[in-house]
């Protein structure tokens, strides 16, 4: 008798907390979508004015916003994204098929995997401290596309890492033990079916790497690359702009005008990455669908 | 091709992939030995007791002083106010990911959540200065500084949501069927279930991407040195202008300062303490999730 009256179930309210609650998740989880709307909203009204083709043809201009484009960023994100690409790809690569297919399980690949998560893990800036001691001034590269390439890939290799072992492990063994049994070296095996299974994969992490790479602007201010370039780089030893840096000069002017520029060289630097995002969640998406395994 | 030919080259190939494996290492070797040999010469100059326990932080106005404790407090203030936003928005989107959501709205949703994460932080700085001081926080606290560190921490919250929800979501997920049906067999609301039954099973994977998301606000840079400005200072009031030990290292970086000098050198000491706080916090967050793995497999 006691123990009956003492328990109440309370149902209806339980339930109608449940309902607040569930109404309170879903609204909270739309905050993060909401501010990217009101965020892009508030750069194309911004932006869309000045972005011309003058924009995209004319060389910064401290004196003349009006006049003030954004070549040279465009053509020196394109050579370091190019740089980058050609020297992080392969060695990320390459060191998650060791990891994964080569490695004996001992400790020094133990410590390689903590190594690689913990580098995953350090700020930008702190590569660009790297970059500034070791390639502007030890190998005398001085503030050069290439400089600032080698600083982006040593950034993106650890990303590309996790993103092919990802890959690498969701090959089923039994497509390895199938090649060896055939009499297949370890290198045959990993090139003619183990990486060809694993490439959608690999391609979604090294394009969202490289996505990471474009929008960086941290580690290229500390090597001192200029945000007032005139010219377009012509070799790897040139110094260079990158578009991030001209936006986050053009935003750290007190003058509205500037702020416009600001705005629609965002616009051209979303115009790139947010396809290139889209892109690569589209290929996972298409893997995980036709997977056969 | 003959067996020994294929033996070489397989030993050779095999001794690339090595070799590029070992680039990781070398990296890390690299940022060590770099910021310890200069921080070196920075001590030599400015003695570590004055520089990590100083709390006036002057290197070019005389008298110069090198207490670093104002850039660590204005990191700290920039980052805990960014969980402050992000913790409470990314464990709702968790849950209501993992255990609300159907699965359309989810395969979509997740992929919308991670292009917040995919935006370049310039752009965020660009939003927090021209967008979010002038039209959110100074019509509602009219003493905001145009240079603040309250507009840094939203956006800089906003950038991390995505890591902490899709990891929460990962460690919802991986609590077992079973817990939840037990709760739900004792007539447990959807409520009741989340919170008291998958949060607290979960919570060890719930703190490891709290940390990963307060490592990665520590070392945002970009947004961070537009937004909170360039003013080191002790304070705990969020619309003051602030400095961090980022935004610190990006302002020496545009003087363009000749090497070799303290200046220079403060670069190197100011990002071995990033350097370590950064690492402390995601070593701290790895051995936490690992703990929490091994607790379902």
């Amino acid at each position: 008798m006691t123990a009956e009256s003492a328990f109440e179930p309370r149902l209806a309210q339980r339930r109608r907390w449940g309902k607040v609650f569930a109404v309170a998740c879903a609204v909270l989880s739309l905050f993060g979508i909401a501010v990217l709307t009101v965020l892009l909203v508030r750069i194309v009204s911004e932006g869309w004015p000045w972005l011309t083709t003058k924009f995209l043809t004319n060389f910064p201009s401290v004196l003349f916003p009006e006049n003030a484009g954004m070549k040279s960023a465009i053509y020196g994100t394109l050579w370091l994204i190019g740089l980058t690409a050609i020297t992080s790809l392969p060695v990320g690569v390459g060191a998650a098929v060791y990891l994964e297919e080569y490695a004996p399980n001992n400790r020094l690949t133990g410590f390689i995997h903590l190594n690689i998560a913990n580098l995953a893990g350090v700020p930008s800036v702190v590569y660009g401290i790297l970059g500034l001691a070791v390639f502007v001034r030890l190998l005398n590269l001085g503030r050069s596309v290439l400089a600032g390439a080698f600083i982006l890939s040593l950034l993106v290799i650890p990303v590309i890492i996790m993103a092919t072992r990802e890959a690498l492990i969701a090959v089923p063994q039994t497509i390895r033990q199938a090649a060896f049994a055939l009499g297949a070296t370890r290198w045959q095996v990993v090139r003619a079916h183990v990486l060809p299974s694993a490439l959608p994969g690999i391609a979604t992490g090294a394009i969202l790497a490289l996505s990471r790479a474009i929008g960086e602007a941290a580690p290229l201010l500390v090597i001192g690359a200029l945000t007032y370039v005139a010219f377009v780089p012509e070799g790897p030893l040139d110094a260079f702009a990158a578009m991030p840096l001209q936006i986050y000069d053009w935003c750290d002017r007190p003058q509205p005008e500037f702020h416009h520029l600001a705005a629609a060289g965002i616009m051209v630097l979303l115009g790139i990455l947010l396809p290139m995002n889209a892109v690569a969640i589209g290929i996972r998406a298409w893997h995980q669908r036709r997977k056969v395994w | 091709m003959s067996t020994a030919i294929v033996t070489v080259k397989e030993k050779l190939i095999h001794f690339l992939l090595f070799t590029c494996a070992l680039i990781s290492i070398a990296t890390t070797t690299g940022i060590i030995w770099v910021l310890a040999s200069e921080s070196f010469f920075f001590f030599k100059e400015v003695s570590p007791f004055a520089f990590f326990f100083g709390t006036r932080w002057s290197p070019i106005l005389v008298p110069t002083s090198f207490g670093v404790l104002p850039l660590i407090c204005g990191t700290f203030i920039v980052a805990v106010g960014a969980l402050v936003v992000a913790v409470p928005v990314g464990l709702a989107s968790a849950t209501f990911l993992s255990e609300y959501a159907p699965m359309t709205v989810r395969s979509i949703l997740k992929p919308t959540l991670e292009i917040l994460a995919g935006v370049p932080t310039v752009v965020y700085g660009y939003f927090a200065l021209t967008f979010v001081t002038p039209y959110v926080l100074q019509p509602l606290i009219p003493n905001a500084e145009v240079f603040n560190a309250a507009s840094a921490a939203l956006v800089v919250g906003v950038m991390i949501i995505p890591t902490i929800s899709s990891l929460c979501d990962d460690a919802f997920r991986a609590v077992p069927r079973s817990l939840r049906e037990a709760a739900y067999a004792v007539s447990a609301t959807k409520l009741e279930v989340s919170t008291r039954v998958v949060l607290p099973a979960a919570m060890s994977g719930v703190v490891a991407a709290v940390l990963l998301g307060l490592a990665r606000a520590i070392g945002e840079t970009m947004a961070v040195s537009l937004a909170a400005g360039m003013t080191p200072k002790m304070t705990l009031n969020p619309f003051e202008s602030v400095q961090t030990m980022t935004g610190y290292i990006v302002q020496v970086s545009l003087g363009d300062t000749p090497a070799g000098t303290i200046e220079y050198q403060t670069i190197f000491a100011v990002g071995m303490t990033l350097f370590m706080i950064t690492m402390t916090v995601n070593v701290v967050s790895h051995r936490v999730m690992r703990r929490f793995r091994e607790v379902y497999e």
